[in-house]
């Protein structure tokens, strides 16, 4: 055994999208590589978010977003969490995200965004080599 | 030679794989045979075109009379954007229409509450109230284009301002076709847009088909769909089994509040994924058609042949489209759509190349359409009825769905029904877990996507995309706001009262709501009364 702290992953579906088959991929992934994983489920707000991120004492939050809505809620996630002191959470996504607006996202603070095509080796790989637990 | 000869005088073949199966993991042999199918299998099981069990088709003379509704799935920004999308289509040789709304019309919410912000007309088009809808479908002939509305918990509201609507321009319902997507069990299994739990989402869906069984008889209150349960992970089996369950499930609930089955049953319609394994998909079609008619006559005692015959929707599958070199997707499509052909569909969508990373362009749509049209009108497939009809692989593959699918359907029936089996997950769970056993075999590179995790190239450049500007939901606002200002407050809380008591005392809810729209009662606020009445369903976030 490892006296290393597993990493606690908040894996998050934020608005109103229900599309939720990446996000519970990507969920049972990251458990079965060894991390703890919690889902919240569908339809959250940002302050839903950034309220179970704290609650639950993550050192990461994965946000998957595929409405189109990422320039709004990754932002207010991000705001949402700086609001409880926490904004050492690294903040990670995927969905259907543009190249510019790629750019525009990791200025604003997403440390990463997988777009479609990922592989969940490609997700555990960056997660292992760039979040610390807090 | 039989096949078991043939199988032993060659018995070791080499092979590029161990192992060969379907997109599905369904395994396949290497060859089919007459041995495969049984006795008397042509008669029983295959039959001829719009005869029982329909397995060839609906229709007796199918394509020769009447080629499939050309019908590409539209809707972005404000009913303006989308309007002029539709009369670009139509323009084009489009033969109905289907609407896409947004996030927020899919849940409830008006444009200007809170929890639209940032998706206001993103995925689809907004609509919040009458005025929405009227200025959606400006100079749409509602009696000569037939319409198909992609929504369901808030259909009810939706398809009271379509008729209300039709009203406003003197069209009687009567002649008003089109069809409401309207299944809210596959919400819960699969798309995950919903206000109430199962029990009253279903009333509402029945109060829809009696209503139209009565008033509106060229409307199809529900479109049965398996295209969501598909794209969220399920296998082509599963698909078919789900969809066909919750089929099961309406026409249950609508002989339990005592319609005639055959009163409403002809308009019952489907809605099907037409995924890349081409003769997977064209089997998957062709057992559905025959399990429907079978269910139907067998178990709820249909006696009108009308009430027998699966009639369906087809869509290329969105999940199959790759960002990486995406003007693959136009060949995806292609074949995709030629399944569908093949198989007999009554409808199609076939989706743009560039729909895994924006809503279409019109150039993009432009293909899209064309390649439907080059099947119709090049290919030759369409001179000819269920030309694959008797091929042995096809009618073993078609049996062999069958029986797996009705497998599912019986397991479902043990645990008490598709609303019981919902409760518990039991169809959630089964298509997460495809889902993530197709991502491992991807991972392991077992499944092949082409430009992905095979023939990928490094430096991709990109390709334009279609752009919807933050105007767009302000504009929305501004304009529901401006209508919650100027209309009649207190007909607006005397109609939201109407609806709060139909909700409570089992009224049908559609001629309540449809007056209730025409006072400007708002989609959100129609929304607010499910809420309060039936609470809100929450994600049970099984992983």
């Amino acid at each position: 055994m490892s006296d290393e702290k597993v990493l606690r992953i908040l894996v998050a579906k934020a608005g109103l999208d229900g599309h939720d088959r990446g996000a519970k991929i990507i969920a049972r992934a990251l458990r079965d590589a060894g991390f703890e994983v919690i889902y919240t489920g569908l339809h959250q707000t940002p302050e839903m978010i950034a309220e179970a991120a704290v609650q639950e004492d993550v050192d990461a939050v994965g946000l998957s977003i595929l409405s189109g809505a990422h320039l709004t809620l990754f932002p207010a996630v991000m705001k949402a969490l700086r609001a409880r002191g926490a904004d050492d959470v690294a903040v990670f996504g995927g969905g259907i995200v543009p190249q510019d607006d790629i750019t525009t996202l990791k200025q604003a603070g997403v440390r990463e965004i997988f777009t479609p095509g990922a592989s969940t080796q490609d997700i555990t790989t960056w997660i292992r080599e760039n979040v610390q637990p807090r | 030679m039989t096949k078991q000869e043939w199988l032993a005088k060659y018995p070791k073949q080499e092979e590029r794989m161990t192992r060969f199966s379907t997109l599905s993991d369904m395994e396949v042999e290497p060859l089919y045979a007459q041995d495969d199918l049984g006795a008397n299998h042509a008669a029983r099981e295959v039959g001829v075109p719009g005869e029982y069990p329909f397995t060839r088709g609906v229709y007796p003379s199918m394509y020769r009379s009447k080629l499939w509704t050309m019908r590409q799935f539209a809707g972005f920004g404000t009913p303006e954007d989308t309007n002029q999308r539709f009369k670009f289509l139509l323009a084009e040789g489009q033969t109905g229409l289907s609407t896409a709304f947004d996030m927020p019309v899919l849940m409830g919410y008006d444009a200007d509450s809170d929890r639209s912000l940032g998706e206001v007309g993103r995925e689809g088009v907004s609509v919040s109230s009458l005025n929405d809808m009227e200025r959606l479908f400006a100079d749409i002939p509602l009696d000569k284009v037939t319409t198909s509305m992609t929504v369901n918990c808030t259909a009810s509201i939706i398809l009271a301002m379509y008729f209300a609507m039709a009203q406003k321009r003197g069209i009687p319902l009567s002649k008003v076709g089109g069809t409401i997507q309207n299944d809210m069990l596959k919400e819960f299994i699969a798309q995950k847009e919903w206000i109430c739990p199962p029990e009253p989402a279903v009333r509402i869906v029945t109060d829809m088909i009696e209503f139209c069984a009565k008033e509106a008889p060229r409307w199809h209150a529900v479109s049965i769909s398996g295209y969501h349960i598909r794209e969220a992970g399920a296998t082509a089996v599963q698909e078919l089994a789900f969809t066909l369950a919750d089929g099961i499930g309406y026409v249950q609930a609508a002989v339990d509040r005592g319609l005639n089955v055959d009163d409403f049953a002809p308009r019952l319609s489907f809605f099907f994924d037409l995924h890349s394994d081409f003769f997977e998909e064209i089997a998957k079609l062709r057992a559905a058609r025959r399990m429907w008619a079978k269910i139907m006559k067998e178990r709820f005692g249909a006696k009108n042949e009308r009430s027998l015959l699966l009639r369906t929707h087809c869509q290329t599958a969105g999940v199959s489209l790759t960002a990486q070199q995406p003007f693959n997707n136009v060949v995806r499509v292609a074949i995709q759509a030629l399944a569908g052909v093949l198989g007999g569909t009554q409808s199609l969508h076939t989706n743009s190349m560039d729909e895994t990373l924006a809503l279409p362009t019109e150039q993009a749509v432009m293909v899209a359409l064309r390649t439907q049209q080059i099947i119709a009108e090049e290919s030759g497939v369409t001179n000819m009825i269920d030309p694959l009809g008797g091929s042995w692989a096809v009618e073993a593959l078609t049996d062999k769905m069958e029986k797996d699918a009705f497998a599912y359907i019986n397991r479902i029936d043990e645990l008490g029904g598709i609303i019981r089996a919902i409760d518990i997950g039991y169809p959630q769970k089964e298509l997460a877990d495809s889902a993530y056993r197709y991502q491992q075999q991807l991972d392991a590179r077992e499944k092949v996507i082409v430009g992905v995790n095979k023939y990928a190239i490094p430096e991709e450049r990109p390709i334009d995309t279609l752009k919807i500007h933050h105007h767009v939901e302000e504009g929305q606002i501004d304009r529901v706001r401006r209508i919650k200002r100027e209309r009649d407050a207190g007909q607006v809380r005397e109609h939201l009262g109407r609806v709060h008591a139909a909700c409570r005392n089992g009224q049908n809810l559609m001629p309540v709501l449809i007056d209730a729209v025409k006072v400007d009662c708002t989609l959100g606020e129609i929304s607010d009364v499910y809420r309060e009445v039936f609470g809100v369903y929450r994600d049970p976030a099984w992983l």
